[in-house]
């Protein structure tokens, strides 16, 4: 079975740093069902969360409930105002839920956004070294540390430039180090390559296809890109809009590496696609 | 590298990204012609300034004394400066210059720390800070003339008074603008309290800053001209005393001579700051919108 093996080459043959993916057979990730619970990176349980107060208060989320295993790549998908963003603001930390639970299980997490974020006043190595510093990582290990994780993004020359003189994807990739950088076992993701041409954004989708197996990360991954969720996710979350709610969950069982454009990619697109437009139309009139 | 091969379209992709940089280079190439570009405007309209200046003084309607034309003057300034007592004067006045804008800038920044961090102090500092900026730095020379005498401490507090208030809004306006995107990822990597402070609001505001900076040297440049002509210490030398001097012996052209070195020297600081403040905006990558103007 390859689903075991997430890398697009053999994993001997990436980069340096970090473990080989463990070739067991418990690494199955194809389905959340296969895992048994108590050992789920992400839960929510019956999350709602409301802004405001009184008549202009808008619920945003609706008694969402999900789980993600570790290791597990998950992708939710939804139209305008599904929350989505929410949701890995309350993963991470940044806000907390109106009602409902919502548990990392102690796993450290750290979220990627849009744009890369990155502070402009520092080199991609300053900005990977700073994200080291906050966790409290000792001065003389910084800046080798931070070379070896621009190394992994394949930016291991870049090191001295600040962002303003890279290309997006590449400021998308120091973004990418840097979260690296905090150690966390649960790789938040907003929409990373929303803004990334079509040509960068699938060199970037195996980058981090490599990276998350080498290191077995735990992804939740948001977009409004029916075949980036195909493409990425070992499962797909399709949320409703105002209130986001859990409408389906696809497991996607297409054999890795994938393609964008294949068959089996578009058709599941299609489907998701299908699924999005009740749910828009839901809201007509 | 076994690995190499492999990557090829991601680097390839990044060599092509990075490689031509058309708009980069015509930037760089073009800095020498950038700096002539520059220059050639500022002396037009130094021309046009003196041709208008010679033109009312051909006109006549004044007496030669009363107003003399730019070659008198211009002579005259080349005479004071072979005199070592312009020099004295402009030392004096630059020190203190250099000394009541270095209170200032200790002044502000502690006040706009300290009130952009804590809630309380802005509600109730806030506006008052606002307020001290508008008024005329002028207006508090009776209060230091009788408070200090007349000593170089009436100027210095007066220079503060001037220059503090936009140095504290320089600071407190960069904290509050900070991008929330910038503070989220901060937050994000775990930067909480003074570090955050010390490794995201703090560089992230220094824009902002250095033009309240820059507004600040301006309001302390006016406030220490008006004090050295307000507060005459006997026995000392400055640009104020010497203006004061030709005003008291109606020497027209010795008087506007001196008001060219006030002008002169305001530009040039102010040159300084504009350098920093192009600096910031290089290494940030925001020279694009600089270029625009």
């Amino acid at each position: 079975m390859s689903v075991t093996q997430r890398g697009v080459g053999p994993p001997q043959a990436s980069g340096p740093p970090g473990p080989a993916p463990p070739p067991s057979s418990d690494v199955s990730r194809s389905s959340a069902s296969t895992r048994g619970a108590g050992t789920t990176a992400v839960r929510l349980d019956e999350v709602c969360k409301v802004y405001g107060k009184g008549r202009s208060s808008l619920l945003a989320l609706d008694k969402v409930s999900m789980a993600v295993e570790p290791g597990e790549f998950v992708c939710l998908i939804g139209a305008s105002g599904c929350g989505k963003s929410t949701m890995l603001s309350l993963v991470a930390g940044l806000d907390t839920a109106t009602s409902g639970e919502v548990s990392t299980g102690g796993k450290r997490v750290t979220l990627m956004f849009q744009e890369p974020a990155l502070f402009p006043w520092l080199t991609s190595s300053r900005n990977v070294e700073l994200a080291l510093r906050a966790r409290g990582v000792p001065k003389q290990e910084r800046r080798a540390r931070a070379t070896e994780l621009l190394q992994t993004v394949h930016l291991g020359g870049f090191g001295s430039k600040r962002p303003h003189e890279l290309s997006g994807g590449m400021r998308q990739r120091v973004a990418l180090a840097r979260a690296l950088a905090q150690d966390a076992d649960v790789l938040l993701m907003d929409e990373p390559f929303g803004a990334l041409d079509a040509m960068t954004r699938d060199l970037l989708h195996e980058e981090l296809e490599r990276i998350c197996a080498e290191r077995e990360l735990t992804v939740l991954f948001v977009t409004h890109n029916v075949r980036e969720a195909a493409r990425l996710g070992d499962r797909v979350i399709v949320l409703s809009s105002r209130p986001g709610r859990v409408i389906e969950e696809i497991p996607v069982d297409i054999e890795r590496p994938r393609r964008m454009d294949s068959p089996e990619i578009a058709e599941l697109g299609a489907h998701m696609t299908d699924r999005l437009r009740q749910e828009m139309a839901s809201h007509g009139r | 590298m076994a690995a190499e091969t492999s990557l090829d379209p991601l680097s390839g992709l990044d060599n092509l990204e990075l490689a031509p940089q058309p708009g980069r280079d015509f930037l760089r190439r073009g800095v020498s012609s950038k700096t002539l570009g520059s220059i050639w405007p500022k002396l037009l309209a130094i021309v046009l300034a003196l041709g208008v200046w010679e033109l009312v003084y051909l006109s006549g309607f004044k007496s030669a004394i009363i107003f003399p034309g730019p070659a008198t003057v211009l002579a005259n300034l080349w005479g004071q400066m072979q005199h070592a007592l312009l020099w004295q004067a402009i030392g004096t006045t630059l020190q203190r210059a250099v000394v009541g804008f270095g209170l200032a800038l200790i002044i502000g920044s502690v006040v706009g720390a300290l009130v952009s961090r804590i809630k309380p102090l802005r509600a109730a500092v806030g506006s008052l800070i606002t307020g001290l900026q508008t008024m005329p730095s002028i207006a508090w020379f009776p209060f230091a003339i009788i408070f200090f005498g007349l000593n170089t401490s009436a100027i210095l507090f007066v220079i503060v008074l001037g220059a503090a208030p936009s140095i504290a809004n320089g600071l407190i306006a960069g904290v509050d603008y900070t991008p929330p995107l910038l503070l989220r990822a901060g937050k994000t990597m775990g930067l909480r309290g003074l570090p955050l402070y010390r490794h995201l609001i703090l560089p992230a505001s220094l824009p902002t800053f250095v033009a309240g900076l820059k507004q600040g040297w301006a309001f302390a440049w006016r406030s220490l001209m008006a004090g050295e002509l307000l507060v005459i210490i006997a026995g000392t030398s400055s640009i104020g005393v010497l203006l004061s001097t030709d005003q008291q012996q109606a020497d027209m052209p010795s008087a506007m001579a001196i008001m060219i070195v006030i002008l002169v020297l305001g530009i040039a600081v102010d040159a300084l700051f504009g350098t920093i403040d192009r600096n910031i905006r290089r290494r940030r990558g925001l020279e694009e919108s600089a270029a625009g103007s």
